[in-house]
């Protein structure tokens, strides 16, 4: 078995734009994803996720570079040729045949024996728990139903990896929040790689052992949910992943992480911890999340310590989300509603005067694009 | 009296349906009640119904005989029979070439650019735009002995110096075979094309990730899928081919006759409406049938129709 399971090199897909031009849907994308690997192709539509995902199934060649499949270079195989199944995002189900025809239909395309098409066939029905409904449509199911009759049809051809489009896109929150962990409960019973496309970020992080965030073609960070969490490289990562608060400035001073940067719109210098690679006079993004500032109503430091006044409240039930005012400068906080309480003096109210506190450790500096 | 028209969906459909309904009442299901009556009348010497209840237009179009020249007591004549066989053997033929060709356009065209389709659509509707006869006409032109085919064949061989003897083509049972297809080529191709547009392009895609080449892909996906397409199609061509007498008549040069010349003949030149009607009701009997159990095994292609 290859060290990757998947591995793009530097690949290049460019189309004809009906103007005359050309457009790069992916451009120099280097990645590898690991053995029986969760990993998530996460961005914002026209980001290049999806025609990642299609050159590796084979419905796409890339203009330059390669794509590898257990490391075999996979060049102009047709898909029917590849190691990998789609589960597509509209499903793509043969309405004219039941659920069973349907997910036998690529063992027959295998010539399998019918014997082991009916034992195989039966199995991922009850892996998907789908039993006694083999004989149905595919108009005849739910939503939900449909997508697990999409992901048996897949699955029952035991690919090396397994490409997802998107595939819960179409189910309402409630459902959608379940299939997340189902899929991820399946995918470590089977342990086939999975190759997770979506633009849900919370659903990347919910699922997915790593995560590659993708832009104009480009992947810009690629990490564990956690690091692409609490240590984004770029704006543009922190400010697609979850939450966050922007402060622009001019770097100061760099020891190591440590660094200063002076903030024009609170005229004073902020102290954080520097991503990616940022130098002395750079303008760069500091980016704080909301539940990691601390409010208080006395502060004894002076750095990253700031008053301001609270111009919102709002009550959510696990947390209150407050919006401070520093100076005309805008504040997110989240805070945890730890005590039970019914009494007024137990939250912040509208127009107290309050400290923020960013610790350094939580006060990221990064380039600013 | 107007709310309670609003408020009564049945009230509301009869009278919405009920321009059509008069229409099919009297224009459709009275004549063919008088069909059925004059069918078993006699000819009158002048050419009037004589109205009865004999079934001897019936006996004489089975080609069952009494009066037989060697002399037995019942002998067979065949001259009906070849009608109706002839009549259905072209309705057949001319449904199966039709499909043949229409399948390759219509795919074409469903698989071409949005932009593009409703031109290559209206490019088949154009021809329609001239009269039926019309277009008759103009097969006539390119099919006789110096006509536009035999013409364009004759320059070719004489430019590689041959010797070249005209083609017989028109007056014979391929011009008319030709004529119909090209007549009723349209009607094949809509219905088709409007169940390969339907079918989406993820499908096709699904399939390969599967493990489906192009061939087990057409045959496992895309041929089921246009079913609805050609049974809609097959039932806009045959049904008409088996009655149509103007091809035949033009292009056969009446030396081909189907059902339709029969029928066309007995009321207009042997004038008798009374075997004419008993032929007309056969004829529909038999595309009844026809229809009845291909839809039975197919289906309608009710998709098209819902689409």
């Amino acid at each position: 078995m290859s060290e990757f399971a998947v591995e793009l090199q530097d690949v290049v897909k460019r189309f004809p734009t009906p103007e005359g031009g050309e457009v790069y849907a992916v451009n120099h994308v280097t990645m590898q994803i690991n053995n029986g690997e969760f990993f998530s192709m996460l961005g914002s539509s026209g980001c290049g996720k999806t025609t990642s995902l299609r050159l590796v199934a084979g419905f796409e060649w890339p203009t330059q570079g390669e794509v590898y499949i257990q490391g075999l270079p996979q060049g102009h195989t047709p898909p029917f040729k590849r190691p990998v199944n789609t589960v597509f995002q509209n499903y793509a189900l043969f309405q004219h045949m039941s659920v069973e025809q349907n997910i036998a239909f690529g063992l027959e395309m295998d010539r399998v024996q019918k014997t082991e098409i009916k034992q195989r066939v039966g199995e991922v029905l009850e892996m998907v728990k789908l039993s006694k409904m083999e004989r149905r449509t595919p108009r005849q199911l739910s939503g939900g139903q449909q997508q697990r009759v999409a992901l048996a049809r897949a699955l029952v051809k035991r690919p090396q990896v397994l490409l997802l489009d998107e595939p819960l896109g179409a189910l309402d929150l409630k459902l959608r929040k379940e299939m997340q962990l189902e899929l991820k409960a399946l995918q470590q019973e089977v342990g086939i790689t999975f190759i997770y496309v979506t633009h849900d970020q919370e659903e990347a992080l919910t699922m997915s052992d790593r995560i590659a965030v993708m832009s104009h073609g480009k992947v810009l960070q690629m990490g564990s949910p956690i690091e692409i969490y609490e240590r984004p490289n770029c704006k543009f990562v922190a400010d697609f992943i979850g939450t966050t608060n922007f402060m622009e400035g001019t770097l100061n001073s760099l020891e190591k992480d440590q660094a200063l940067v002076y903030v024009p719109s609170l005229d004073v210098e902020v102290q954080g911890f520097a991503m990616g690679s940022v130098k002395v006079g750079d303008t760069v993004a500091i980016s704080i999340r909301p539940e990691k500032i601390r409010l208080a109503e006395n502060a004894k430091l002076h750095q990253n310590c700031f008053q301001g006044t609270i111009s919102t409240t709002t009550y959510i039930g696990s947390d209150t989300h407050l919006i401070v005012d520093v100076n005309g400068s805008k504040f997110k906080v989240w805070e945890q509603n730890k005590i039970s309480s019914l009494e007024p003096e137990a939250y912040y109210t509208l127009g107290q005067k309050v400290w923020l506190i960013l610790f350094p450790e939580n006060t990221l500096v990064m380039a600013n694009e | 009296m107007l709310k309670r028209f609003r408020e009564n969906k049945a009230t509301q459909g009869t009278l919405l349906i009920s321009p059509t309904l008069i229409f099919m009442i009297g224009l459709l299901l009275i004549p063919l009640l008088l069909t059925l009556v004059i069918s078993f009348g006699r000819r009158a010497p002048d050419g009037t119904v004589i109205y009865d209840f004999s079934f001897d237009n019936y006996i004489r179009l089975s080609g069952i005989r009494t009066e037989c020249a060697n002399g037995a007591a019942v002998c067979f004549d065949p001259i009906y029979a070849e009608i109706l066989t002839r009549s259905l053997t072209l309705a057949f033929n001319t449904t199966v070439i039709a499909i043949l060709l229409a399948y390759p356009l219509s795919y074409f065209i469903a698989r071409a650019p949005a932009k593009k389709r409703n031109t290559y659509l209206f490019l088949i509707l154009v021809p329609m735009w001239t009269n039926f006869v019309i277009r008759v006409y103009a097969w006539m032109m390119l099919l006789r002995t110096q006509g536009v085919i035999n013409s364009v064949l004759g320059w070719l061989t004489g430019l590689v110096g041959l010797s070249f003897t005209p083609l017989e083509i028109l007056y014979t049972p391929s011009a008319v075979l030709v004529g119909m297809v090209y007549e009723f080529l349209p009607f094949m191709i809509l219905p088709l094309y409007t169940s390969l547009e339907k079918i989406d392009l993820s499908l096709y895609e699904a399939a390969a990730d599967l493990g489906a080449n192009r061939i087990r892909t057409f045959l496992r996906v895309t041929l089921p899928l246009s079913m609805p397409g050609i049974v809609a199609g097959t039932i806009l061509v045959f049904v008409p081919v088996m009655g149509t007498f103007i091809v035949s008549d033009l292009l056969g040069g009446r030396q081909i006759v189907l059902v339709g010349n029969l029928i066309q003949n007995q009321f207009l030149i042997a004038r008798d409406p009374t075997f004419g009607s008993t032929a007309s009701l056969v004829l529909m009997s038999l595309t009844l049938i026809v229809t009845y159990f291909y839809t039975r095994k197919f289906g309608f292609g009710e998709e098209i129709i819902s689409a």
